[in-house]
């Protein structure tokens, strides 16, 4: 029972860590730009504009 | 009609959106404005970085003024080791604030800048601050190059005085977020531990586990108390030292008050204690206070002078070599040379050209002056005609302009001007829990003496006002985003409180209630012969009626025509005889004109020439769109004064806008501005000053609530409570409406959190809480203030279109 209660927290702790840690990173600084970042295509998708041209 | 289906069908450019007016360049089937763009477009092809037209349709900005050696000043080692912030023998990183980040193909632009030039090593854009972090190789490129890398792609840079002089003050607030962290960490393990106990152990567990979870429940409290909640206990021992009781002074009782009942029922194993109830208030506390704190980075509230200078000026050497050199190292007697559409940065002499000065925005004065050779110019004026040489006289910082800035308003930080909604009300409240709680100590003190002590710790740690303390945050925080939503920003969430409380409402003319672009003439008839044009030159000339001036400028003409008569009839218009044409000019009315149409924000002035109507000029003033219902809308509810820099020659036409009972006041320099605000706010009224230049910079910041009016919110405006989009200037009643309208949301969500307050008082006073009770009444009280004051805020705004 204490082994569960205890292994518990140890979790818990853990992710109350990472999340200190990603705050002192600067992760969450900009909940903004990363969300288009991610759209961006890189290659192939200019080529086919090239084409175009 | 007519007007906007020809705009339809005119040629957009490819790059910048803007119509081709000019000229039309083609490549590729595609159309561009200017060689600006078209090169910026060339560029990206060559470097396939054409995707940024596929992200967001014409993301470019115009370039259609040319760099020329405006940067030469960032050779300069000095300024640049303010600027850079990390630099070795291979590379240097430094961040640029750039206005002109607006989508997410400037975003995909700018980081794929390596592209283009391989000396960058990366670059990070942060849209919201509208900043880039640029890494770059300083052996390929110098930073006067990276800049004018920058800006030949559109992205130019912004550098203001304030970005070289002034240490950049890291205000990211991450603590709030370690102890919501810490709080919300300690709150889920409380509940986890708590809920056997709530439903109940067997007997044979009881024993011994109930304890630990009690000791294990203590322990976790104690951060939640000490870190979490320590903003809370030090702002109410703050505020009581200065006797002042803000809601930080129930709240921090509560919590006291809850920590050491906890102790003492866990250690002496006669209760629970309410460790959840504990946590889960300093939880849900420290939420709102995030929520509200959430402002918009990209703008800047507190810019004084030193921002809308340049932060160098070319100087004339004595051998007439020109280099660059910082403002702030300027010196009395120095020669500086001004381009066309530079800003004047220092009290000067004019040596040499022709000097046509637009002081709009520091004086309010919308003609641009001419000034003579030897004359005095003031900083902050624009030059508008070419090239000129000026001798410096004072410095920037004790010019004329920059005066204004010594005056006491601006070293006082006037930061809690009205009382809050929130501070009144704990006062009572505050003294109204002491009561009960008091008083239900006697009651039981009479029938019951052991229930005393529970009867009072439960009555203060029910009564903690925490819904209370979330109905303003949240309202408050959701209406500030909401106006942000429609280009109208707050400096911070306590501005919509403000707004809600003024009565009275000061506009500034030039730049707030008229458009910064001039006033256009325009002729309505068969076009004119040049002898008509010449007879009506000839009269219009001899006027010193403004509008007989204007269209005199208009015509442009050089020769005038001697006239045989003049009689100009005050207020109505003008006859006259020149070389033998009866020439009249003057309203419809003066004329004998039936006119068809009236537009109140156009003056029309009929011209006839012996006897025959040929046609009017029609003066379209720059007013902005909606002026009058905007005022008619305002005038139901607010007291109206408008106070101009200009002269008076509108005055008429203003009158007729504004209601009868407000104060039209011309020729008001910027300290006459900022004391006919103080002498409103001495006959107690609340004052919301609405502006747009420098020469509102004292009004702005006096007044209870500075409005500044923006045409591009990320370019210079006079530090202000709140940034508004210019274009958006016929919302202005709504705006106002709508902040009061979250204050009504405020008073009701103060009444639902009221109504819990009595429910758990019920329970707290018979002595009969249990911290299940408290547990479950706490959280879902706060829950049912936030979703409340978030909903109808919502539907508020939904309304506002």
């Amino acid at each position: 029972m204490f082994v569960l209660i205890g292994s518990s927290f140890v979790l818990a702790i853990g992710f109350l860590i990472a999340f200190i840690w990603m705050v002192k990173n600067g992760q969450i600084d900009d909940d903004y730009t990363p969300s288009v970042r991610m759209l961006f295509d890189d290659g192939t998708v200019k080529k086919q504009d090239e084409e175009k041209i | 009609m007519i007007e906007t289906l020809n705009k339809n069908t005119k040629t957009t450019c490819y790059h910048c959106g803007d119509f081709c007016a000019e000229e039309t360049l083609v490549l590729n089937d595609k159309t561009f404005c200017c060689n600006g763009c078209k090169n910026v477009f060339m560029l990206l092809s060559e470097n396939n970085l054409t995707s940024y037209y596929s992200i967001e349709k014409n993301p470019g900005k115009s370039l259609k003024q040319s760099i020329g050696n405006k940067y030469a000043y960032l050779d300069d080692t000095n300024i640049q080791s303010k600027l850079i912030s990390y630099i070795d023998h291979k590379v240097a990183r430094l961040q640029f604030q750039i206005p002109n980040i607006h989508c997410s193909s400037c975003i995909y632009l700018l980081e794929n800048l390596y592209k283009i030039n391989n000396a960058v090593v990366g670059v990070r854009v942060n849209f919201l601050k509208k900043t880039a972090n640029i890494v770059y190789d300083v052996n390929k490129i110098s930073l006067r190059q990276l800049v004018e890398l920058l800006a030949s792609i559109g992205y130019e840079p912004s550098f203001t005085m304030n970005d070289i002089n002034q240490e950049k003050p890291k205000n990211i607030n991450r603590k709030l977020l370690f102890q919501i962290g810490v709080a919300g960490f300690c709150f889920g393990n409380i509940m986890m531990i708590s809920f056997p106990e709530y439903f109940g152990l067997d007997n044979t567990t009881r024993h011994y586990l109930s304890s630990a979870f009690g000791y294990i429940n203590l322990a976790l409290s104690i951060p939640v108390f000490f870190y979490s909640g320590q903003d809370y206990l030090i702002s109410a021992y703050k505020g009581l030292r200065k006797k002042l009781i803000t809601i930080d002074v129930p709240l921090a009782l509560g919590l006291v008050v809850l920590f050491v009942r906890n102790f003492y029922e866990i250690l002496t194993h006669t209760g629970l204690g309410y460790c959840d109830t504990l946590a889960g208030l300093v939880f849900f506390l420290l939420i709102g206070k995030w929520f509200q704190q959430k402002t918009f980075d990209s703008l800047s509230f507190e810019r004084d002078y030193k921002s809308y200078f340049p932060i160098s000026v070319i100087k004339i050497n004595a051998d007439n070599q020109t280099t660059t050199v910082a403002i702030d190292k300027l010196k009395i007697g120095d020669r500086i040379l001004i381009r066309n559409n530079e800003i004047i940065p220092a009290d000067s002499i004019l040596l040499k050209g022709k000097a046509n000065i637009d002081f709009s925005f520091v004086s309010g004065e919308k003609e641009p002056i001419a000034k003579e050779l030897g004359e005095i110019i003031f900083a902050g004026g624009k030059q508008t005609s070419g090239n000129i040489e000026l001798e410096v006289k004072k410095l920037t910082e004790q010019s004329y302009l920059t005066q204004l800035w010594n005056n006491d308003i601006f070293a006082k930080d006037n930061a809690s001007k009205v009382e809050t909604f929130q501070t009144k009300v704990s006062k009572y409240f505050t003294i109204a829990l002491l009561a009960i709680a008091i008083s239900s100590a006697i009651y039981w003190a009479v029938y019951d003496s052991s229930k005393i002590i529970g009867a009072f710790t439960a009555v203060l740690i029910i009564a903690c006002p925490c819904a209370l303390a979330l109905s303003s945050p949240f309202a408050l925080g959701n209406a500030m985003r909401n106006l942000g939503r429609k280009k109208f920003y707050l400096k911070s969430a306590n501005v919509v409180e403000n707004i809600a409380n003024m009565d009275t409402i000061v506009f500034d003319k030039t730049g707030t209630i008229t458009q910064s672009n001039e006033s256009q003439i325009e002729f309505i008839g068969n076009p004119l012969t040049q002898l008509q044009k010449e007879l009506i030159f000839s009269v219009t000339q001899n006027s010193i009626h403004p509008l007989s001036k204007q269209i005199a400028q208009h015509l442009n003409i050089s020769s005038a025509i001697i006239l045989n008569s003049f009689d100009e009839i005050t207020g109505k218009g003008i006859k006259a005889n020149v070389g033998g044409n009866d020439v009249e000019v003057g309203s419809a009315k003066f004329l004998n004109i039936l006119e068809n149409e009236s537009n109140a924000l156009n003056t029309r002035i009929y011209i006839k020439i012996n006897g025959e109507n040929v046609g009017c000029f029609v003066i379209k003033h720059a007013y902005r769109t909606g002026l009058k219902q905007v005022i008619n809308q305002l005038a139901t509810q607010f007291k109206l004064h408008l106070l101009s820099g200009d002269n008076e020659q509108e005055k008429t036409f203003l009158q007729t806008v504004f209601p009868t009972s407000s104060e039209l006041l011309f020729k008001q320099n910027p300290a006459d501005k900022l004391m006919y605000i103080n002498t409103l706010q001495g006959n107690q009224q609340k004052v919301i000053m609405v502006g747009d230049g420098l020469n509102d910079a004292g009004a702005l910041k006096t007044a209870n609530v500075g409005i500044s009016l923006s045409e591009d919110t990320s370019s210079f405006s006079p530090s202000s409570d709140v940034i508004m989009d210019a274009a958006n200037f016929e919302l202005l009643p709504k705006y106002l409406q709508y902040c009061k309208n979250t204050m009504k949301v405020i008073y009701v969500s103060f009444c639902l959190s009221l109504l819990y307050n009595i429910i758990g008082l019920s329970y707290a006073v018979s002595g009969t809480l249990s911290p299940v009770i408290a547990a479950i009444l706490m959280p879902i009280s706060s829950v049912t203030v936030i979703g409340f004051t978030s909903i109808s805020t919502y539907l508020l705004a939904r309304k506002m279109r």
